[in-house]
């Protein structure tokens, strides 16, 4: 292939060990400057191994890579950094406490003497921020932001160096559309600016959008390159997985009459107003809107994790406000959106973290070892959850088999209602898939589930009835035939019917 | 991932630095004192050893549930002077109603324990409930506790009736089957702080909080209640401590614990216990413990070092250890 003259960063046969675990396999790849190179593979492919080689933070066991057709090696990340290599983590890299314009400039402030120049630092990161349509003030703290916010931080801070190469791990995970679009084109600029890219998703149809050539790993093999154009969103499924992929999305269960769930009037203090709804036996309910809608903030208020005025029912008793404890005995489970932040404990093994919710379950005096083994022994197998070495701790998984372990961790308490925020981030499309089966098995067997996502087709595809909300108010409802993206967009930003139903 | 592998056993761990290290130290040590001196591992000295470890062993169990989840705790030296000074006094005031006997013993001993309790409760309090960060509220009790103990002595020692004394005395110098009191109780807290880190929910949710406070939350833990809960379980520690400790001088001062809180810190680091939380072994603190003990036992037999030289050899101990449990993590 011509590019291989032309490339600006490639790697032949690389393999790279975790312990006596194997996880790439030889792998040849190569960026060409102007070229979004997309990487795709289900989860625990080795992605994320792959481009952190790339981008200098992690060493390969063997092979070589090349920078400018000469070999290289970089002792750390910062060298790479300093040859052009820049590279967006699929978890955050942010300094929570720090403010956005410090992150922004971290390890390479701009100076005024001996004194850091705030003021140059503030200006510049503003007009980074409003490159990315992302309105927050620079002087703001990361820890008081939300997740897309933070997403947009870290691409401004990557889009402030003047990459020569562009490593981007899933950094359209946590955006809405709104955001991936406006992401989508400032990469289509830096394309044209000639910039090396490496991008990867599970959205499949980003990299339809975006992608000039794609790369697919399977278990750490590489599988093959070709052109994007001409390559379908179902061939590079078969492709990831190894197989034909059916419908995507299960049959819609019909949910049963009895409430298990009435939030009235609820209100969490500057983030939402005055919120009622209901959720049915058996409902897989929707929740939609933009990012800042207040959904996960209304979810957590309900769940007793922010302080909430208002009333919460479950299964016709009132819930004791403020306390996780006493909604989880209720029967009612939050998963967070924030898995690396809230969700695990990156640093236990994986034991550890699937039982902390529920661990009452293995005895109230003495932890019962031997049946939380048995019950990662189930986890793995019901979640097939992929793991090298069950002693691993939770953050050396791949991305979506933390998001699988998270929900294993959340289905061990044997909730009734399940609230599950972002179900899907970062998972590949197989698993999507197996998500999906999961929720809807749920829903069948009398449990009831609400989705919170920021992907309008899952809720179109999951959710019998779906609710919409707006600038932190519900905005309106749309069940059976009436949903669509359409009505949910025009329903987020404020325009069209109060309630639709067909 | 098929079930073949998942039920395979899991495999073993290798023995590392991290898990070696305070237990090659303790044997290196007791290697060296046995050559340099034969009493070194005489009955007597090492029963001296033991029982002089376990006032700053017994606090130490606490501290490690303490710091495990992610607090600290500086208060415990003049906290054990306060409740000292507080047990000797109401003994002292009992004398005329309940004579000398058991029954003052034991009332002496519930008063120590409860006034470690309301010590633990109100560093508890103002750490996990009014939001105070842990290291400044025991700074504050560190400095309050230590100024009412020698007001309370009037600048002098506080005394425990003569008779009373003679009467108390066994509980430090007696002991079961030639073991002394003090060593027995020590061993007791610390295989129970063992077991409670290990395999109780208790013992999770202090390393869960330790390693990310907003994880142990979302999780439905009663993250308020388990920290307040080793605060006031050291509180506890450090009343047991204290009744172990009178009986051996039947006095207390301005300058009894002075440097505990700092011994029982270092012990809990040497073991192998994580600073800044998530990760606590009561086992390893043990060892911390009378590795510090031990050090100053040796310079004080063999006169090679000056003993003097005590607290440099041991903060070098210190920092050694912390940069050996770091050289064992990146070696993962
Ligand atoms: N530090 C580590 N220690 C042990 N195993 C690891 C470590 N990091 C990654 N792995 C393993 O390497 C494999 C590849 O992981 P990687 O994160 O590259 O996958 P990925 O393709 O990015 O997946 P995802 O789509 O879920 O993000 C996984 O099996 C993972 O468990
Ligand atoms: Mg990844």
């Amino acid at each position: 292939m011509g590019a291989a003259v032309t490339a600006i960063l490639s790697a032949q046969q690389i393999i790279r060990r975790f312990g006596p675990i194997q996880v790439l396999h030889g792998v040849d790849f190569d960026l060409v400057p102007g070229q979004v190179h997309a990487l795709i593979g289900e989860n625990g492919a080795g992605k994320s191994t792959m481009m952190k080689i790339l981008g200098g933070y992690l060493a390969p066991s063997e092979g070589q890579l090349f920078l400018d057709g000469q070999p290289v090696q970089f002792s750390d990340q910062k060298q790479a950094e300093a040859q052009g290599l820049l590279m967006i983590h699929q978890e955050f890299n942010l300094a929570l406490q720090l403010t956005v314009e410090e992150n922004i400039f971290l390890g390479r402030e701009r100076m005024r003497g001996p004194f850091l120049d705030h003021k140059a630092m503030q200006d510049e990161a503003r007009a980074l921020l409003v490159r990315l349509n992302c309105h927050v003030d620079p002087r703001s703290r990361i820890r008081d932001l939300s997740v897309p916010n933070r997403q947009m931080v870290e691409i401004a801070r990557a889009l402030g160096r003047n990459a020569r190469v562009l490593i981007m791990d899933e950094p359209t995970a946590v955006l809405t559309n709104r955001e991936t679009d406006i992401l989508l084109e400032q990469i289509d600029r830096l394309r044209e600016s000639g910039t090396a890219i490496l991008y990867t998703s599970h959205k499949l149809d980003e990299i339809r959008r975006i992608a000039d050539r794609v790369t697919v790993l399977r278990d750490g093999r590489h599988i093959l390159t070709r052109d994007a154009a001409g390559f379908t969103e179902d061939a590079m499924a078969t492709a990831m997985v190894g197989r034909e992929l059916s419908d995507l999305f299960p049959a819609k269960p019909v949910p049963q009459d009895e409430v298990v769930l009435k939030v009235e009037n609820l209100s969490v203090p500057g983030r939402v107003r005055d919120a009622s709804f209901t959720l049915r036996r058996g409902e897989v309910l929707g929740f939609a809107g933009l990012v800042g809608a207040g959904r996960t903030e209304l979810m957590e208020g309900i769940v007793g994790l922010r302080p909430a005025s208002g009333k919460v029912a479950v299964l016709g008793k009132p819930l004791k406000p403020g306390s996780v404890l006493a909604a989880r005995e209720a029967g009612l489970v939050y998963l967070t959106e924030d898995r690396k932040d809230k969700g695990l404990l990156l640093g236990k093994n994986l034991t550890e973290n699937l039982t902390l919710l529920a661990l009452d379950r293995f005895g109230t005096v003495r932890i019962d070892k031997s049946a939380e083994d048995a019950a990662l022994t189930t986890a793995i197998h019901d979640f097939d959850i992929r793991v090298n070495d069950r002693a691993m701790a939770a953050g050396s998984l791949s991305g979506g088999n933390q998001q699988k372990l998270l929900l294993a961790k959340t289905m061990l308490a044997e909730p009734e209602i399940v609230i599950i925020d972002e179900p899907t981030r970062g998972i590949d499309i197989g698993t999507k898939q197996q998500i999906y089966d999961f929720i809807a098995a749920l829903a069948a067997r009398g449990k009831s589930v609400i989705v919170v996502s920021s992907e309008l087709p899952e809720v179109i595809g999951l959710a019998a009835r779906v609710i919409v909300m707006g600038r932190g108010h519900i905005a309106g409802e749309l069940s059976g035939t009436a949903i669509s993206e359409d009505a949910i967009l025009r329903l987020a930003m404020g325009v069209g019917a109060e309630r639709e139903t067909a | 991932m098929s079930d073949t592998t998942a039920s395979a056993a899991p495999p073993r761990r290798r023995l590392n630095l991290h898990v070696l290290g305070p237990v090659l130290a303790l044997v290196a040590l007791i290697v060296l004192g046995a050559s340099l001196n034969a009493n070194f591992l005489g009955y007597g000295n090492v029963t001296n050893v033991l029982a002089r470890s376990a006032f700053i062993g017994i606090i130490a169990v606490g501290m490690t549930f303490v710091i495990t989840a992610g607090g600290i705790d500086l208060s415990v030296g003049s906290m054990a002077a306060f409740v000292a000074g507080v047990m000797i006094m109401a003994m002292n005031a009992m004398i005329p109603t309940l004579g000398v006997g058991v029954p003052l013993i034991l009332a002496g001993m519930c008063v120590a324990l409860l006034a470690g309790l309301a010590a633990g409760l109100l560093n508890g309090f103002l750490i996990s409930k009014v939001g105070i960060e842990a290291f400044i509220v025991t700074l504050g009790s560190m400095g309050i506790y230590r100024s009412l103990v020698t007001w309370l002595a009037d600048g002098g020692t506080l005394s425990l009736d003569f008779a009373a004394r003679g009467f108390y005395r066994p509980v430090y110098y007696d002991g079961l089957l030639g073991v002394s009191w003090p060593i027995i109780v020590f061993a007791i807290v610390a295989v129970l702080g063992e077991l409670t880190m290990r395999h109780t929910p208790f013992g999770r949710h202090c390393a869960a909080l330790g390693a990310n406070e907003q994880v142990a939350k979302y999780s439905a833990v009663k993250v308020d209640r388990v920290r307040m809960g080793t605060y006031v379980l050291l509180g506890m520690l450090v009343g047991l401590a204290t009744i172990m400790y009178v009986p051996r001088l039947g006095s207390a001062s301005g300058s009894t614990g002075t440097l505990w809180e700092l011994e029982a810190i270092a012990a809990v680091i040497i073991g192998g216990t994580v600073l800044k939380g998530g990760f606590g072994r009561v086992w390893g603190t043990v060892v911390g413990v009378l590795i510090l003990s031990l050090i100053d036992n040796i310079l004080n037999l063999a006169s090679i070092v000056s003993p003097y030289l005590n607290g440099a050899i041991q903060g070098v101990i210190v920092i050694l250890a912390v940069v050996l449990q770091r050289e064992g993590k990146s070696a993962d």
